[in-house]
């Protein structure tokens, strides 16, 4: 299966190791390399020793939020007499990200086994990974993979004599990006309309079908059993204090070599894009970097001498997300970025709450008008002003998430705004109208 | 009863359980919080963020429908953030609302109006093009207007959760979310309405009352719904004398929010063409209208004529006239003709229950107790079909405390589905599957058993019975048909009890032996139907009828006189569980008189003394004079229901069990009222009706 792209040297490959083996997806190739050892190792140890494990690797939510995985693990009732499922959140629809799907396309067997060990930390029977509907071609693949680890032994019953069961089963999504927030997938993989949930209680504790439950992304599942086989510290040890590990980052936009590049947690954003990434596209100059998906508020040029990890780029009032680096240069129209944006977020906000159901289509109503030159001086405040009515005010985090980029385009790019009140688009970019 | 905790609101110390809500805690300290979806009783879900309140120390706004008081908590409901956040959800909310209050049917009631009013802004912000969805018709009394539509899912819960019929969801997504029928385009439901009703705005109309009238230009008037025995208030919306909407917005009454299709739409009866509005006589096959004057002097010399050669009188009342006619009625057939020949359709079992039951307290259950209870059993009653508030009732204290709900039915029942155990048992032979529950029971600490006429005569003892073995406090409801169906027991309509179930010294002529009596002189029938599947075996007997319609009684009739409606009169009704509630006139209809009337007028015209006709008296002797009845007026008049208190001593009545005969209504039909329904007519036909085929 050849790659998407092409490795950089300076990657440090924990996760993606297998990527580029001869068929790096196959049972065999992963038997071969290491695979399912600290499946065996985890059966011998004791569930608190194995949350521990995950507590000292400093590994944190690959999903977005960066909550501490071995804590989220710590908060499942072990006790309690339901079922416990392990779920692996694969929606991966935050614009700028495709790092689950290459995670479950040249290593399936990596995410079944970090799976697998989640489910001897909580004593649970069964997983399920939730896929998104786009993804149609990944479930098959999964499925192939499931049907493979069944045949060996690596799933069902009393796997490989240890007196273990663990089942898996995938799910797919039905295209809506809301059914990434964990308690909407939850419904959602209830078979019900894929809405979240009231919070607490969190899904550690009632999750799906009420029983406790750990819901996790791909990328952090696929972290586990490198951290078990080779020990926390050490995963610890390859990332920056509290960010444990390496990431995959996905560069996209204007630069050389767009891809999915596996780096350590704390990599510097602009030698990510010059080294790594090879550089803006066509020689031009940086104007900007989305550092964590289409949700993060942007980055001018001169704030992108950071270190990438979830504290340093919260101190820089952004996010690291989840990995999706969104590379603009000189000639980008911000108005037209942050349409394309808003218009994501209208077009996927759930309805379930005022804010986010209303100011999502009011922003890209304002920005649709607004870029094709018929904007007034006002609509600039007002954008930001709406953006603020929306933040900590949704029910769920997509509200926040449509509402920060549109604050942080207004405050750092407002001269392109005003630009724009000249009656047309400064870039000359294709009219947007046409296209609503 | 839970710890209090003390916690601080607008610079208020208040204190309240722990693990109230700070939307309820605040509105029992007198702190309005606003809000579109949160609605006591029903789900959560934190949708619409009217009610952000800043709690000190947390990061961001708390939504206060869905956040517990805390211990030292400190909460600011007024600060410039909270009023901020308000104004931009009401903000929101207006962008793709269509604003066109002046032809909306909520103009005036509002909460989107009142809240925007009080919180939101003057003017709005938004320039652009709004949303636009047609209306759409979901049935012959649901309209949903989407653009209008705030989506709170006040609706799609009230639906679900409180009607156990979940006939709504949610279509779409984002902006263009819509409210729609799980069906697709129409309703598959009970049409009660409650969506219409909970609705905040003016998103979902009634086919009944849409472009009618402006809330404002009714009279709102507070009566008891006329048609099952379950006594639900229904606000009737009076404009120019007629009728126009029926509803219970304010949740006041036994029932909160609850209303049928019947007490919401159904009082379109009293404004049918078919309305007898004249006295009319017999003449030859036709009738021919006569003044009251003359209708009353005919009548009066044909009883006082039959009375003086001590003729065969027979006297038919009626489920639905007050307790005061029916008192007035007994009286007037006892003292006034001096005949024991006096009875009324029977649809259930309470005499026997009343003697079973004499001489304890609280055996008796109240629609309180039904919401209450640990456990109740219903046995031989499609209760969500014949008695939809009691099934609402025992929904909420299943949804609410966790009942234990037991069904033994011949038939599938709506409350199978959330019935703890689901019996089914042959028609007849319910009460022997009781024994099948003895082990279940006896593990409950306290029980209501409500009965359908199934069980009546010696089956009522043996349920009693029954009941009394299981060692735990049991309560009962003897299950009746019609609005005073229990009241026209209490009241003597029987001829073997007096009032308040005193045994009568010479009983007489029951309903059937009246009926069957070769030699009746006078058939007197107060708002009853008998012949409607009777015959009447006298052909010779001098036909009275009071009625609101052309009835097949009334058509054999010599004298028909009109008579009012419940709507359109004052005075008392008995409900099922024996709660009594007061009517109130709201509709006016030109011709009639209230049936208290027309017998106080015969009487006159006799030259009878059986007392003031007005119904504030005959309630004052009927608090005096019948056993249970004594019972605190102000309660009464201020709108409240006032339970009977139970009868001591014994009530010993020869089992009648073949005299009792339910109708089996359905949500869709009300005996006679209901054939002059349009509604319910409607309904009947509308392709959504659950249970129209039954």
């Amino acid at each position: 299966m050849p790659l998407y792209n092409e490795p950089s040297p300076l990657e440090v490959k924990v996760l993606t190791r297998r990527f580029g083996l001869p068929n790096s997806a196959s049972i065999d190739t992963y038997l071969a390399n290491d695979g399912y050892k600290a499946f065996l190792k985890a059966v011998e140890m004791t569930p608190e020793e194995i949350i521990q494990e995950v507590k000292t690797s400093n590994l944190r939510g690959r999903g977005g939020a960066g909550f501490p995985t071995g804590m989220k693990w710590s908060f499942v009732p072990r006790q309690s007499p339901k079922p416990k499922y392990i779920i692996c959140n694969a929606d991966e629809s935050e614009p700028g990200t495709c790092k689950d799907r290459v995670l479950m396309e040249y290593d399936p067997h990596q995410l079944l086994e970090g799976m697998m060990i989640a489910g001897l930390a909580v004593d649970s029977k069964k997983g399920y990974i939730y896929i998104r509907g786009e993804y149609r071609y990944l479930i098959d693949h999964m499925e192939r993979a499931i049907a493979e680890a069944y045949s060996r032994g690596w799933l069902g019953k009393n796997i490989q004599g240890t007196g273990k069961d663990f089942d898996i089963y995938t799910h797919s999504g039905a295209g809506a990006y809301e059914c990434g927030e964990e308690t909407a997938l939850l419904d959602s993989i209830e078979g019900k309309r894929g809405i979240p949930r009231l919070k607490p209680p969190f899904p550690a504790v009632v999750g799906a079908w009420q029983s406790p439950t750990i819901l996790n992304n791909v990328e952090t599942f696929c972290a586990v059993p490198a951290i078990i086989r080779d020990g926390g510290a050490a995963f610890a040890a390859l990332g920056t204090p509290k960010n444990g590990g390496t990431r995959l980052f996905c560069l996209s936009g204007h630069i050389n070599k767009p891809g999915v590049y596996e780096l350590p947690m704390g990599f510097n954003l602009l030698r990510m894009i010059d080294e790594v990434g090879g550089g803006v596209r066509n020689g031009k100059k940086l104007k900007a970097v989305i550092p964590g998906g289409s949700s993060c508020p942007v980055l001018k040029a001169e704030e992108c001498d950071l270190a990438m990890d979830f504290d340093t780029v919260a101190k820089a009032k952004s996010m690291l997300g989840s990995g999706g680096v969104i590379v603009m240069d000189e000639d980008t129209c911000m108005v037209k970025a942050m349409l394309r944006i808003m218009r994501f977020y209208a077009h996927e906000s759930c309805g379930w709450c005022i804010p986010c159901r209303e100011g999502t289509t009011w922003l890209r109503k304002i920005l649709t008008r607004f870029h094709e030159g018929l904007g007034e001086r006002g609509d600039i405040d007002l954008m930001g002003d709406i953006a603020k009515n929306m933040l900590g005010r949704t029910f769920c985090a997509l509200g926040d998430a449509a509402a920060m980029p549109m604050i942080s385009f207004v405050e750092k790019f407002r001269d392109e705004f005003e630009a724009h009140l000249a009656g047309s688009c400064p870039f000359g970019q294709v009219h947007e109208l046409a296209l609503a | 009863m839970a710890d209090l905790v003390t916690f601080t609101i607008d610079g208020k110390a208040v204190k309240a359980p722990a693990g109230t809500l700070l939307i309820e805690a605040a509105k029992r300290a007198g702190i309005e919080i606003p809000s579109f979806c949160y609605y006591e009783g029903l789900a959560l879900q934190a949708a619409c963020r009217m009610c952000l309140v800043e709690i000190e120390k947390a990061p961001k706004l708390a939504v206060a429908c869905t956040t517990p008081v805390a211990e030292g908590m400190v909460v600011h409901t007024e600060s410039p953030t909270v009023a901020t956040a308000r104004k931009a959800m009401l903000e929101f909310l207006l962008t793709n609302h269509p604003l066109d209050c002046p032809v909306c049917d909520k103009g005036g009631e509002c909460e989107l109006q009142d809240m925007t009013f009080r919180y939101g802004a003057g003017e709005s912000r938004f320039t652009e093009i709004k949303v636009h969805v047609d209306e759409k018709q979901w049935s012959p009394v649901v309209y949903y207007d989407g653009p209008r539509c705030i989506l709170c899912y006040r609706c799609v819960r009230i639906c679900d959760e409180g009607m156990g019929v979940g006939a709504l969801g949610i279509v779409n997504r984002g902006v263009v979310s819509e409210i729609a029928p799980n069906a697709g385009d129409h309703l598959v439901c009970d049409e009660c309405g409650m969506c219409i009703d909970i609705c905040p705005v003016g998103a979902l109309t009634s086919g009944a009352y849409r472009y009618k009238t402006r809330p404002w230009e009714m009279t709102h008037i507070g009566t008891i719904c006329t048609h099952c025995a379950d006594g639900c208030k229904t606000t009737l919306g009076v404009r120019n004398g007629q009728i126009v909407r029926g509803n219970n917005r304010d949740r006041s009454g036994i029932n909160g929010e609850f209303l049928c299709m019947k007490g919401r739409y159904a009082f379109d009866f009293v404004h049918s063409e078919e309305r007898l509005q004249a006295p009319m006589r017999r003449t030859g096959d036709n009738f021919e209208p006569i003044s009251w004057g003359e209708a009353l002097e005919m009548v009066a010399r044909k009883f006082n004529e039959v009375k003086s050669r001590s003729g065969r009188f027979g006297v038919i009342g009626s489920n639905h006239t007050t307790n005061e006619e029916n008192y007035y009625l007994q009286k007037f057939a006892r003292q006034g003709l001096g005949t024991s020949n006096i009875d009324h359709h029977r649809t259930g079992d309470i005499a026997t229950l009343v003697d079973a039951l004499s001489g304890r307290e609280d055996a008796l259950a109240t629609t309180l107790d039904l919401y209450d209870s640990k456990a109740i059993l219903i046995l031989a009653n499609d209760l969500s079909q014949q008695h939809p508030f009691l099934a609402f009732q025992i929904r909420a204290n299943r949804r609410h405390h966790d009942a234990h709900i037991y069904v033994i039915t011949p038939g599938p029942v709506r409350e199978d589905r959330y019935a703890v155990r689901s019996i089914r048992a042959p028609e007849g032979a319910e009460l022997e599957a009781v024994e099948q529950l003895r082990d279940a029971l006896q593990g409950e600490s306290g029980l209501v058993i409500l009965y359908g006429d199934a069980v009546k005569g010696d089956a009522v003892r043996r349920l009693v019975a029954f009941g009394d073995s299981l060692g735990i406090p049991v309560k009962y409801v003897a299950l009746v048909d019609y609005s005073n169906s229990r009241g026209a027991f209490d009241m003597g309509l029987t001829p073997d009890l007096l009032p308040g179930y005193q045994p009568a010294p010479a009983p007489g002529l029951n309903y059937d032996e009246i009926l069957a009596s070769p030699d009746l002189d006078v058939l007197w029938v107060v708002g009853a139907n008998p012949l409607k599947d009777h015959a009447l075996a006298s052909p010779g007997a001098f036909v009275v009828v009071q009625d609101l319609f052309m009835t097949e009684t009334a058509k054999r009739a010599d004298i028909v006189l009109p008579a009012s409606s419940a709507y359109e009169k004052n005075g008392t009704v008995t409900n099922v569980c024996g709660q009594v509630q007061r009517l109130k006139a709201g509709a006016k209809v030109m011709g009639v008189k209230p049936d208290l009337e027309i017998m106080g007028l015969i009487g006159r015209e006799m030259g009878l003394n059986l007392g003031i006709w007005k119904p504030d008296k005959v309630f004052d002797e009927i608090r005096s004079a019948v056993r249970g009845y004594n019972i605190p007026v102000p309660a009464l008049a201020a709108g409240g229901a006032a339970a009977t208190s139970p009868l001591n001593g014994r009530a010993p009545v020869p089992a009648r069990p073949e005299l009792i005969r339910s109708s089996r209504d359905t949500l869709f039909t009300s005996g006679t009222l209901g054939r002059y329904s349009k509604a319910l007519g409607e309904l009947l036909e509308a392709p959504g009706s659950l249970y129209g085929g039954r």
